[in-house]
């Protein structure tokens, strides 16, 4: 049995009547890719909210490296090792494509306000690797030509790999991916699968969230489906593409068989 | 063409110039520096030179004392609120609060019945002002936008009104006798020569630059623009904003109270009136009209919101008509600022053409 990185316990998360999460339980092991699917409204991006600190969930706890997450501030779990990718992507536009993956790679830098002033040594030193690693992760999803463009002026796709990059900067021992593959045609979902299996290989674990079945099927090794903020499923991608329940979640169900 | 030379032929003919600059050699750089600082340094006497003297002069005012009262004070604010609005865009209107702190810190504790020396009352007023933007920071960095926005505008009237009401602060007769800078051989601080308190302050405008540059280019500021372009995002990842937010209101306040002591010790008086809300929008149209988040930029906004009125003094109340106009006219066709910020103009790049 694999070693388990992240774990969901029945967490349940309601907006005011809404339930938007209910009761579910998941986890990701080690070294995996987990798909996170659903139709629409499903509650797959507020599972990332809940899990990188953005809510706190009504009940349920969140473990990492055996650790609970809860009460813990955003920033605090990004340093714990949890990074994120956005679905509408939120980079930061005006500063260029390193600066970028700078501000990721300086979540652990501990270059303080006075430090910076005076010049001291550790923070010239942590200046310089910060710069190189950034470029490092550039150069790793291939966007290193474009490092000193303003990031809002770089193409949709690049982007999307730079906020992969960014999210990589801050040296997560898990990467939740939240539709990378949106708005992307076949051609770019192929380098884009091909990318995050890089990533996987490279040691980091991922879960991701995914509409596209033949990106989620290809590349998971794992597979979890929420629908109306269950999880009706989680197994292997054949199991889940055989799971009736699955089927009629995201095609309906004929009112026969209702 | 790739993407890149496009990108790079939108740049604007300043940053050009920037970067025709950064392209020359080190001795060369080195040496323009020296340059543009003695003749900074000189800028009293601009005015005895020809053509430019014309130009810069200020008939009716001596010119000395418009660059040491206003000049030299709207420089350093705008250095200090930058910090604020143009590298961690938050938005603050009650920054007079800060340079009113410092002032009154200056003045009471040099005039009447402590008699501390200037030397010690400075960096005293520096960490008073530093000291209030700590505790407004606190409670208030929770808010965002315009509401962060109207708490700081009630902040800088309350301080204004308390000073008003204190009897300790001299109520709305204000404070005198202020300690001036002590005098060192030829640099006599004094009421008749205005020019030791420019060497003075622009010594001190050298070393905020030099400051504010380092913490631009480290870790910190970066944390500052990512906070700026997008708070949410900034904490997932892994920026501690609120300990970045609060740190960008101490150094802002702490340059706004160096800016009200570095005025009280020059004017040797104040009270109440110096600090109306007029000056927090002063303030700020400097910041905006010189370029949001550009040091140089916001430099030349400060220089231009405090010399523009004394130049035109001779139109008499219509002088503030040529100043109406002239922040129209700079956003209209200059909507970034006239220095723009790197990045805010466009996709610029800082290395050369030949690394693509």
């Amino acid at each position: 049995m694999s070693e388990v990185l992240l774990s969901v316990d029945q967490v349940t998360m309601q907006f005011g009547g809404v339930t938007a999460l209910d009761n579910v339980s998941l986890h990701i092991n080690k070294g995996e890719i987990l798909g996170l699917i659903g139709p629409n409204g499903a509650g797959k991006t507020t599972c990332f909210n809940v899990i990188t600190g953005v809510y706190a969930p009504t009940s349920g706890t969140v473990t990492f490296d055996d650790k609970s997450l809860l009460g813990l501030k955003r920033f605090q779990i990004t340093k714990r090792g949890i990074a994120r990718t956005f679905q509408n992507i939120r980079l930061f536009p005006d500063m260029s494509a390193v600066e970028n993956v700078m501000v990721g790679v300086d979540a652990h830098s501990k270059t303080s306000v006075v430090g910076a002033i005076l010049g001291i040594p550790r923070s010239r030193r942590e200046e310089t690797e910060s710069r190189e690693r950034a470029h490092e992760l550039l150069k790793f999803i291939g966007i290193d030509e474009y490092a000193e463009v303003a990031a809002r002026n770089l193409p949709y796709g690049h982007q999307r790999r730079l906020e992969i990059a960014r999210a990589l900067g801050t040296n997560p021992k898990l990467l939740c991916l939240d539709e990378p593959a949106a708005g992307f045609n076949p051609a770019e979902k192929q380098e884009l699968n091909e990318l995050i299996l890089k990533i996987r290989d490279q040691g980091y674990t991922v879960l991701l969230i995914e509409h596209d079945m033949n990106v989620v099927m290809k590349i998971s090794d794992r597979i979890a489906v929420l629908d109306f903020g269950r999880k009706i499923a989680e197994g292997l991608p054949h199991e889940i593409r055989d799971n009736p329940d699955v089927i009629a979640a995201y095609l309906g169900v004929p009112d026969d068989a209702a | 063409m790739s993407l890149t030379e496009s990108f790079r032929q939108r740049t604007t003919p300043q940053l050009q110039l920037g970067n025709r600059f950064r392209a020359l050699p080190r001795s060369a750089k080195w040496s323009l520096s020296a340059l543009l600082i003695a003749a900074l340094y000189l800028t009293p006497y601009w005015p005895d030179v020809p053509v430019l003297g014309w130009i810069i002069n200020t008939p009716g005012t001596s010119f000395e004392n418009v660059l040491t009262d206003q000049i030299m004070m709207f420089i350093l604010v705008a250095l200090g609120l930058n910090v604020v609005v143009g590298f961690a865009g938050l938005l603050d209107l009650g920054y007079v609060g800060f340079y009113a702190v410092g002032a009154y810190t200056t003045a009471v504790v040099t005039s009447g019945q402590f008699t501390l020396p200037w030397i010690a009352a400075l960096p005293l007023s520096v960490i008073m002002a530093m000291i209030a933007g700590v505790i407004l920071g606190t409670p208030t960095l929770r808010l965002r936008g315009d509401y962060l926005a109207i708490v700081t505008l009630g902040f800088g009237e309350i301080i204004r009104i308390t000073a008003n009401n204190s009897n300790w602060l001299g109520g709305p007769r204000g404070i005198s006798k202020i300690a001036r800078p002590p005098s060192i051989g030829p640099l006599q601080f004094g009421v008749l020569n205005a020019k030791p308190y420019w060497y003075l302050g622009f010594t001190v405008i050298l070393i905020v630059i030099f400051v504010l540059t380092r913490l631009e280019n480290s870790r910190v500021g970066r944390a500052w623009a990512a906070v700026r372009e997008d708070e949410d995002a900034a904490e997932l990842m892994g920026v501690d904003t609120f300990k970045f937010k609060l740190w960008a209101f101490a150094i802002g306040a702490a340059i706004g109270g160096l800016a009200g002591s570095l005025y009280a010790s020059k004017v040797g008086f104040i009270n109440p009136d110096n600090f109306q809300l007029q000056l927090s929008i002063l303030f700020l149209a400097a910041v905006v009209l010189g370029g949001t988040g550009s040091m140089y930029g916001v430099i030349m906004g400060g220089f231009l919101v405090a010399w523009i009125p004394e130049r035109f003094r001779g139109f008499s109340t219509r002088r503030y008509f040529v100043f109406g106009v002239v922040l129209v006219l700079v956003m209209v066709f200059r909507p970034q600022g006239i220095i723009p910020r790197r990045g805010a103009a466009a996709g610029i790049a800082k290395k050369g053409e030949s690394d693509v």
